[in-house]
């Protein structure tokens, strides 16, 4: 039986004024009912397409018709065959991209909820078999490194213990998580889930060092010619944040949103029995239009700023952030400036930022990208 | 050996204090200069500290520090035995040492802790050494025979004459200068002020000059660009370009500033934490 309706089935959220006064995760999970009803909107196309939209190619309309049956564990078994991460993914993947963006369904009213689905399947497997023992995959007697417990690192290291490699994953800071714990607040999604997601890993056998700068306590040369492996997959990151090289950047009050989000997301700067400092003010603009703005934004609010910006000099249409995140600031209450480009930061003699000078901007022709290009318009202060 | 364990702690003076640290991974390619961020525990900040020496075949490794901000004044209530709860490193770039004849190592207060292994640590590559060291007095004279022993000559001077000479350490320099004393390098290492203060000597006198840099810094690696200095103009990161550079290059008011951004929202903090616990959260 399908379900003919339009739409996808909308999920319970925190209330926008409760929740950007607090860290806990905004959205709240279909109800079982809820995600038999969704899954029941997949045309089950026989051409998949939105299993090439998935880089893991999780085996999408067969997981979901598992839904529609009520078969929740059979559907968690199918996505764990090709994703290592599935409660993580279920969150934060930009599913509008990927699998969403080549549903069928899409054509003509919403996608089917593909990402959701995913997060119900994977949650409602954490709370009936989280528990569960897990044994140890069977060794085939190579070992392989992992250089980052991100994303990338994780994954990784999922696919290779499932066939059968010893892993051990090296990670320079304190918590394993990358990104995942770093950069992606708790709000949207929890570090719990990160957590579980990791304790299966260990579960299965990954062994996972802290506090391991590879490269310089240990190079990649004496993995492979002094402690044994035969092979080694460097997944570091993103590496230096890029600043804009505009007057005013070192003033006291700017920070990399790296910077600001570690502290707060590592660091727990928002919950007050840890030590980390933090900076707080009224008003706070962030530059940027992807999600790590978003983040950094929302993060703002959820610290006590009156009024947050977000400056970005392309427009609506452009912007990189994911559309759920986007809807979501602009729920919270996240100003949003379009078409403006910062040229200047403003601030007093002892290096107190008093504003941001901005330049409006109008679209040109498309640039390399496909994109049109942000040019410049006339310049207006922004305080 | 636990894992970060205080293997050996020692009072210097009043206020500074040498551990001995189990950190097998960090040694084996710690060099002088080197720093790594530690963590007390699981509620602490993330510090950086420069690594007064480094023992490979025991696998540990020394700092020495000042109990002057809340982590520091943690670490002072943890005793041999206790554990950190992280130790990363070694992070930042050695001491560069090739192709340098005589060198003269300026150490301010706490900084001649951190002086301490690049000076020692270039005596040992075969440089020869001179090395002032200034306090403020007689109480606070930290490591004097470790210098003695480990450079060729030690010049010491405090504030107000109460050991050694009467002068502060830029006299001391400008003097030795004066006297003929030839040098293809001055590093200095101290407050900021007082490293200002010599690469501007240096400066003058057309010699080249290195100061080792703190900053505000999370992760150490690049990542949360939190310890960015502006040196020659441009922006440059601690941890990963640094942490010593050239120190005319430096734009030290700016460095003075952004190092004391989150000091008082930290001595707010402090109070807080001696209230609540009588300073001793980590033995709860």
């Amino acid at each position: 039986m399908i379900n003919f309706a339009k739409q996808k089935n909308p999920m319970p959220e925190q209330e926008a004024n409760v929740r950007n006064h607090n860290f806990q995760e905004v959205a709240l999970g279909y109800s079982p009912e809820a995600a038999v009803r969704e899954a029941m909107r997949c045309l089950k196309c026989r051409k998949h397409p939105c299993m090439d939209g998935c880089p893991v190619m999780v085996r999408i309309p067969e997981f979901i018709e598992k839904v529609a049956q009520g078969e929740f564990e059979e559907a968690y078994q199918i996505i764990r065959k090709t994703s290592s991460l599935p409660a993580i993914c279920g969150r934060v993947c930009p599913q509008e991209t990927q699998c969403e963006g080549r549903c069928v369904q899409a054509t003509k009213g919403e996608p089917v909820a593909i990402g959701r689905l995913e997060r119900f399947v994977a949650d409602w497997h954490g709370a009936n078999y989280g528990d569960e023992e897990i044994l140890p995959a069977k060794s085939n007697g190579h070992k392989v490194a992992v250089v980052g417990a991100g994303p990338a690192g994780l994954a990784c290291a999922g696919d290779m213990v499932n066939k059968g490699y010893e892993v051990t994953v090296y990670e320079s800071l304190h918590k394993t998580g990358g990104v995942l714990v770093y950069g992606i607040p708790q709000f949207r999604l929890p570090k719990e889930i990160v957590a579980a997601e990791i304790a299966q890993l260990e579960a299965k056998g990954v062994r996972f060092v802290t506090d391991a700068l590879i490269g310089k306590a240990i190079t990649v040369d004496e993995l492979m010619s002094q402690e044994g492996f035969e092979s080694v997959f460097i997944g570091t990151g993103a590496g230096l944040p890029a600043f804009m090289n505009i007057p005013g950047e070192n003033l006291l009050e700017v920070c990399s949103a790296n910077e600001y989000l570690t502290r707060i997301n590592l660091m727990k700067a928002y919950l007050e029995e840890y030590d980390t400092p933090i900076m707080r003010a009224e008003r706070i603009a962030v530059v940027g239009g992807g999600n790590v703005a978003m983040d950094a934004a929302r993060c703002a609010k959820r610290m006590g700023a009156k009024e947050v910006s977000i400056i970005y000099r392309r427009s609506a249409e452009e912007i990189p952030a994911r559309a759920e995140e986007i809807h979501h600031a602009v729920e919270e209450g996240i100003i949003f400036r379009y078409l403006t480009n910062p040229v200047a930061i403003k601030g007093t003699p002892e290096g107190h930022v008093t504003g941001i000078e901005c330049v409006e901007m109008e679209l040109g022709e498309p640039d390399a990208s496909g994109r049109r290009r942000p040019v410049e318009k006339r310049i207006h202060g922004l305080s | 050996m636990k894992r970060f364990e205080i293997l050996k702690k020692r009072k210097l003076n009043n206020n500074i204090t040498w551990l001995v640290i189990s950190a097998p991974l960090v040694a084996r390619k710690a060099k002088p200069g080197q720093f790594i961020i530690l963590r007390t525990d699981e509620f602490g900040e993330r510090i950086p500290l420069t690594m007064a020496g480094h023992d490979e075949k025991a696998g540990t490794i020394d700092l020495i520090y000042a109990a002057v901000g809340r982590t520091t004044m943690l670490m002072d209530r943890m005793e041999e035995g206790d554990c950190f709860a992280d130790i990363v490193g070694p992070l930042g770039k050695p001491t560069h040492m090739e192709g340098l004849k005589k060198v003269c190592v300026v150490g301010g207060g706490t900084g001649n802790a951190l002086a301490y292994p690049i000076a020692t640590g270039m005596h040992r590559h075969g440089i020869k050494v001179d090395m002032i060291c200034g306090f403020k007095n007689k109480e606070l004279v930290i490591l004097e025979e470790e210098f003695r022993k480990g450079t060729d000559h030690l010049y010491m001077v405090t504030d107000d004459g109460s050991y050694g000479e009467k002068a502060f350490t830029t006299d001391k320099l400008k003097q030795l200068i004066s006297e003929g004393h030839v040098y293809d390098e001055i590093v200095a290492v101290g407050p900021p002020i007082m490293m200002k203060l010599v690469c501007q000597l240096a400066k003058e006198h057309g010699i080249a000059c290195v100061a080792s840099l703190t900053a505000y810094m999370i992760d150490g690696t690049g990542m949360c660009g939190g310890c960015r200095a502006i040196i020659g103009g441009e922006n440059k990161f601690v941890c990963v370009d640094g942490p010593e550079f050239d120190g005319t290059l430096v734009d030290w008011d700016e460095l003075i500033r952004r190092n004391a951004y989150y000091a008082q929202q930290e001595a707010h903090d402090r109070a807080h934490v001696c209230r609540l616990t009588g300073g001793v959260r980590y033995h709860d």
